[in-house]
């Protein structure tokens, strides 16, 4: 691996002059022609061979370097007459109007000048934007008569794009330029063109140099021809661009030199601006863009550059790579959640590079005996020359065999480099669209398992935001040991265990783990030694010595909890009753554990589920995240031996309620309907009462919303006192945290109700009415969306149709927030990126600038905190009192 | 407490530990409720200081991205609804993420500008004087206090009968009234509470226009706020508006000069400074964040209030902010405008000094940040 040879400190921008522009031109290009009938490329014609060469078989003519190696040069075109470079004229027009039209002075008196260099002189010294006082200046130097030569001055209007217009006559490109050569290189510096000479009399710029004479031709490497199937060649766009210019510009010479008339030679002129701007910029306004044959628009040069698919987005903040895989993602509970089931057929795919040394001789001339398809191979092996060699079966041997002689007679010009295929302990890195975070992108260790799926814990699941209903991540494979090293010890998935967010875990169990890990630690579930024993096989725990007494789930969840784990917290079933019992909360919701004994209360989401676990959270911080990833890792898989052992499975039977309370869910949302009739007819009476600071209808509409709201959540009530949490697996889910909620499960059995569009009930369809089965101005429940019906009952048609109502707002609002979250998030990302942490505990960004003394004004790092708090006070006490009572 | 907070102080120095203010008080307070003895004092502030020494920021820690990212994670996760009733049912607030969004713009007109007002203590509890204020605060129209309005083609004038228990209830003053309208119309004759407009000219359009520009004359009200609303918070009356004026009600008597507030970030920073203007940056948005049951560390949004703010005035994050006036072109060039960037760069001869992120990936190097941010020294050897 070579290091960093040579750094670039820096780039400077500027314009370039025509004897720039010549001096780097390698022919000067006159035909506007490319090929010749026997299809090869026409000297001084678009593809001349001096600019470069693209073809590997070919030798470039300029620099004798090979297709491929060979950069390309640049050729020129003479233009016939001056032309505007179209991103330069609002520049040009600018100046021109800040300028004098005959002395080219700038419309400034000398002590202003002055001062404005003087300032000027600061802003560059300190790095800072030029951009506010170059428009004052413009805004200023605007005078009726020139501070210098006393001319006076005419307005000078731009005609966009490019026309300048002083008066009403209309100044051709040659006299802009000529103008513009006047100005001294002192005053262009405050109109904000860099004319300045450096020590060695270079100029970076020049006001006319914005009038362009020469055309510089970007070299074919840069607008490579394709051959189509056909045989066909079809040129790139630029060319296409380009032969218009030269076609153009050799007329109006021919014209010129012929002596035709002015009219004829101005259209030309005219002709040969509008082929130049749109070379540079075919979405130019007032120009109406240049069209390929198909009436496709061309890309040309600004667009190469410009948006989401130019060169600055597209090719260089990000770039293709190699090493890299994708694959469909599937769960697999049985590996550690720092590791990644690697497909075989990728495995064999993508490679580590490995240098050879003593002591790794031996294992690396096996990978190569295997060749590149058996499993733990090789693909290539780099010699010490550099060449890369490919490992065939033929040739598997005879590779081996060189390698062990080159390590044997090693001569010092470097040693063999084994690509050898990826294997179990391998660090990668892992990664799954949009990476929102950091915990986005994380550093696995490989397990290579059969079949073509990436394989995850179910515990990483939350940080990628990933599902298995076809999901495809990425996977990329390190090449550098320094880069193994980093990835190690930073972006591991225990690493980040804490989201940086808020200082709690991110990674945890979700749906069948907490409802196992339910299951396992109710009351209820006792099991006898054999089951215990079971268990604990499964989940990789060491079996304990017969006694022949029965276990409780309490018990066997404690086997994995660190021996010296104390803490007290409330569980996610805990209803929140009015007085706490504490430990004879009847739910057992409420959790002690003593010495790494669970005493009271079940484990459930509040225990290690992702976003909320107390019991991860309390390990990862004050054990360590090796021992964080182990707890998660035998948590998880005793929770998932605990619901095999119980069962576990739900349908919509959990659903079902006794026609008794069918009766009186009916009953009640009757009331309530009536209720909001009865508000109704109270406002058409005018007897209702306005809320302050609103209007009546919105007070009506308030009351009513408030009135549904109530009602359907009393039939929630009443059905939910029917469903019984020990037998009910729906209700298990709900409560614990693992899926769905109670909201979920009152909806299916008692009633959904009221839908809502633009947040408020459903007002619009038809004049006056939401659908035709309504009076007009009809405010009723049913009228405005309120769905009566429970979705295992079914909704009659007009529910249905409110109900889509409401669920396309959702799905439009969904679309709507992704785009305008990410852009958010980019706009914050650019805004924020180079900022870092110093020394001194500074934050600042690259220019040095203090953005804050101390980060976060306590220099505490949000990941390593403790919900954003430094330590939790009441925690530390009551830990040192325990201690102290020792 | 002031002397468990100098005990605190001293133990800390002792121990030669640097914690910030807030830190010391939070311990002094805990020392106060858990009623601690100095030696589980001393012991405390030990494992204090060693888990302040654990949690600090690494140095070449990538804050910024790190807040960025924290803060524009969770904008997927929140709702695209513009209005919801905050707190206050009768004022629309816009949240979620179109509010976050705002903030972040540093709009200079945001969508629904809210003031909550608290007074000084003597008058917490008093409602009268609550009242009047709120009603000198709030927008009244003269249509507000009518009690009969009628356009009379016949005489051609604008008969208007003001209703005076209504004044009385609104807590304004008769003679003001009289005053405003004297100073907004011209031809008015006052009889009492009678008063009787006419037209500058005789015709029914201008009549019609007349009768609406009366009904709207503005009586009593501060500049820029409509609707206010009075509301008892735990012991004390607030008043909400709807619409900010922070500048005029803070010179009003009786009110706190200290909890006012305003959610428009940049009256905050006219009237009280951009340190103010900051810290509502920081409120507003951790207060979106809370109300959609987001937590976000306050330290990322500070970050992003202290970017936002580093300069002396709120500069909004994108292109018309802080990401346009980045030193680097090429920084800039690849944000948004790439082409008016690079133009303008070549005439100016700006140089790149790539010191960025942006600018270190694009020519292909290591980037300044983290492991980046550390070079080796080699000691010459003599």
């Amino acid at each position: 691996m070579t290091g960093i040879l040579k750094k670039i400190s820096q780039i400077n921008f500027g314009l370039m002059s025509p004897e720039d522009i010549r001096k780097m031109s390698v022919t000067k290009i006159v035909t506007p022609d490319t090929y010749d009938e026997d299809g090869y490329p026409i000297e001084n014609g678009l593809m001349d061979p001096r600019l470069g060469v693209i073809d590997p078989s070919l030798k470039c003519r300029t620099c004798g370097s090979k297709g491929g190696d060979c950069q390309g040069h640049f050729g020129s075109i003479n233009l016939a007459r001056p032309v505007i470079h179209v991103g330069f004229a609002d520049t040009i027009h600018k100046i021109l109007r800040s300028t004098c039209n005959t002395c080219g002075r700038i419309l400034l008196t000398e002590s202003e000048i002055f001062d404005y260099r003087e300032k000027f002189k600061n802003l560059i010294k300190n790095e800072e934007s030029l951009t506010k006082i170059i428009k004052e200046v413009y805004t200023v130097a605007r005078r009726d008569k020139c501070p210098h030569c006393e001319e006076e001055q005419e307005e000078v209007k731009i005609d966009k794009p490019v026309s300048m217009v002083e008066g009403n006559y209309k100044l051709t490109a040659s006299e802009v330029r000529e103008r513009l050569e006047l100005i001294p290189d002192s005053d262009a510096l405050i109109l904000g063109v860099n004319a300045e000479k450096s020590k060695d009399g270079q100029q970076v710029a020049r006001p006319e140099w914005m009038v362009l004479t020469v055309l510089p031709v970007p070299p074919v490497t840069v607008r490579p021809s394709i051959t189509l199937e056909t045989g066909e060649r079809s040129e790139d766009d630029l060319t296409h661009k380009l032969v218009d210019i030269l076609r153009i510009n050799q007329r109006l010479k021919e014209n010129m030199e012929a002596g035709a008339p002015q009219l004829i030679v101005e259209d030309l002129w005219e002709l040969l601006q509008y082929h130049v701007t749109t070379y540079f910029d075919n979405e130019a306004s007032g120009v109406p863009p240049a069209r390929h044959r198909s009436g496709r628009p061309l890309k040309t040069l600004a667009q190469r550059l410009k948006g989401k698919e130019g060169r600055f987005r597209s090719n260089l903040s990000g770039k293709r790579v190699n090493f890299s895989a994708r694959t469909v993602i599937s769960p697999d509970p049985n590996i550690s959640i720092n590791e990644v089931g690697v497909p075989k057929i990728i495995a064999t795919e993508v490679t580590v590079p490995v240098k050879i040394t003593e002591w790794n001789l031996e294992e690396m001339k096996g990978y190569i005996l295997n060749g590149s398809n058996l499993h733990p191979g090789a693909n290539y092996v780099i010699r010490p020359d550099g060449r890369k060699i490919r490992i065939y079966d033929e040739i598997k041997e005879t590779v081996a065999e060189n390698l062990e002689k080159n390590f044997n007679e090693y001569t010092g010009e470097g040693s063999y480099v084994v690509e050898r295929h990826l294997k179990d302990g391998d660090i990668v890195l892992f990664n799954r669209q949009p990476s929102l975070h950091r915990m986005s992108m994380m550093a696995h260790e490989v397990r290579v398992l059969p079949y073509k799926t990436f394989r995850l814990n179910l515990c990483v699941c939350p940080p990628y935001n990933a599902d298995f209903d076809g999901d495809e991540m990425n996977m990329h494979i390190f090449q550098t040991e320094e880069s193994r090293a980093e990835a190690k010890s930073l972006m591991r998935v225990q690493e980040h265990i804490l989201s940086p967010r808020f200082g709690g875990p991110i990674i945890g169990g979700i749906h069948d783990h907490i409802s196992g890990a339910y299951l396992l630690t109710r009351e209820s579930a006792i099991f006898n030694e054999d089951q215990v024993f079971q268990i604990l096989r499964k989940s990789n725990l060491p079996i304990p010595d017969k006694t022949g007494e029965k276990w409780t789930g309490k018990q066997i969840f404690s086997e994995v909890l660190p021996k010296d784990l104390n803490m007290v917290y409330t569980a996610e079933i805990c209803r929140k009753c009015d007085e706490c019992l504490k430990k004879e909360c009847k739910n057992d919701a409420y959790v002690v554990i003593e010495d790494g004994k669970l005493l009271t209360g079940v484990m459930d989401e509040k225990a290690y589920g992702a976003f909320s676990g107390k019991i991860l959270d309390h390990i990862v911080k004050e054990y360590g995240t090796d021992s964080a990833r182990e707890f998660l890792d035998a948590s998880t898989k005793l929770a998932v031996s605990g619901i095999m052992k119980a069962g576990f499975t739900t349908s919509t039977n959990d659903e079902e309620i006794p026609q008794e309370a069918k009766e009186r869910i009916e009953v009640h949302l009757d009331h309530a309907e009536k209720k909001v009739d009865l508000l109704v007819e109270a406002y058409d009476n005018n007897e209702l009462e306005a809320l302050p600071g609103r209007s009546l209808e919105e007070t009506l509409e308030m009351r009513i919303m408030q009135v549904l709201g109530e009602a359907r959540d009393k039939s929630g009530e009443i059905a939910e006192s029917y469903f019984d949490i020990n037998e009910n697996h729906a209700v298990i889910m709900a409560l614990t945290g693992a899926r769905g909620s109670m909201l979920n499960l009152t909806q299916i059995t008692a009633c959904v109700g009221q839908q809502s569009v633009r947040g408020g009930r459903i007002d619009r369809g038809y004049s006056e009415r939401t659908l035709p089965h309504f009076q007009k101005r009809e405010l009723g429940a049913k009228a405005r969306g309120f769905v009566h019906s429970s979705y295992k009952k079914g909704l009659d048609p007009i529910e249905f149709f409110f109900h889509a109502m409401g669920g396309r707002e959702g799905l439009v609002d969904t679309a709507i927030r992704t785009a305008q979250s990410g852009y958010m998030q980019r706009r914050l990302v650019n805004a924020l990126q180079d900022l870092s942490v110093k020394e001194d505990g500074t934050v600042t960004d690259n220019r040095g600038v203090i953005i804050q003394t101390m980060y976060g004004e306590d220099g505490v790092d949000p990941a390593k905190s403790d919900y954003g708090k430094v330590v939790d006070l009441d925690k530390l006490v009551d830990e040192m009192r325990i201690k102290s009572e020792k | 407490m002031q002397e468990t907070i100098e005990k605190v102080t001293k133990v800390v120095k002792k121990k030669r530990a640097k914690f910030t203010e807030s830190l010391i008080y939070e311990i002094a307070e805990t020392v106060e409720k858990r009623d601690m003895d100095d030696k589980e004092l001393d012991e405390l502030v030990k494992r204090v200081k060693k888990a302040y020494e654990r949690a600090r920021v690494e140095n070449g820690e990538a804050v910024g991205t790190v807040a960025a990212q924290s803060v524009g994670e969770p904008g997927t996760q929140m709702t695209m609804r513009t209005f919801h009733y905050a707190g206050v049912a009768e004022l629309n607030v816009t949240l979620g993420l179109p509010r976050l969004i705002e903030i972040v713009d540093a709009r200079k007109k945001i969508s629904t500008p809210t003031m909550a007002i608290y007074f000084e203590e003597e008058f917490r509890v008093d409602e009268e004087f609550v009242r009047t204020i709120a009603n000198q605060i709030g927008k009244s129209t003269m249509n507000d206090i009518v009690q009969d309005f009628h356009t009379n083609y016949a005489k051609m004038n604008v008969v208007v009968e003001l209703d005076m228990p209504k004044i009385e209830d609104k807590r304004l003053n008769f003679e003001d009234i009289i005053n405003r309208v004297e100073k907004a119309f011209k031809k008015v004759q006052i009889d009492n509470n009678v008063l009787s407009f006419e037209p500058s000219k005789p015709s029914i359009r201008e009549l019609r226009l007349l009768a609406d520009k009366v009904r709207d004359l503005q009586i009593s009200g501060v500049k820029n706020i409509g609707k206010v609303v009075i509301r008892k918070e735990e012991d004390e009356w607030v008043i909400h508006t709807e619409g900010s004026n922070l500048g005029a009600v803070l010179k009003m008597e009786g009110v706190d000069k200290v909890r006012t507030t305003t959610n428009d970030i940049h009256e905050v920073e006219k009237v009280l400074g951009i340190e103010a203007a900051r810290n509502s940056i920081i409120h507003e948005a951790q207060r979106t964040m809370d109300e959609q049951g987001l937590t976000v560390d306050v330290r990322h949004i500070m970050l992003v209030a202290d970017m936002m703010s580093a300069d002396g005035s709120v500069k909004s994050i994108g292109r018309h902010g802080i990401s346009g006036e980045k030193a680097s072109v090429l920084a800039r060039a690849s944000f948004e405008e790439t082409g008016k960037h690079l133009l303008r760069a070549s005439i100016r001869g700006e140089i790149d000094h790539l010191t960025g992120i942006i600018e270190n990936i694009i020519i292909g190097q290591p980037i300044p940040l983290g492991t980046g941010s550390v070079g080796v020294l080699m000691k010459q050897k003599k």
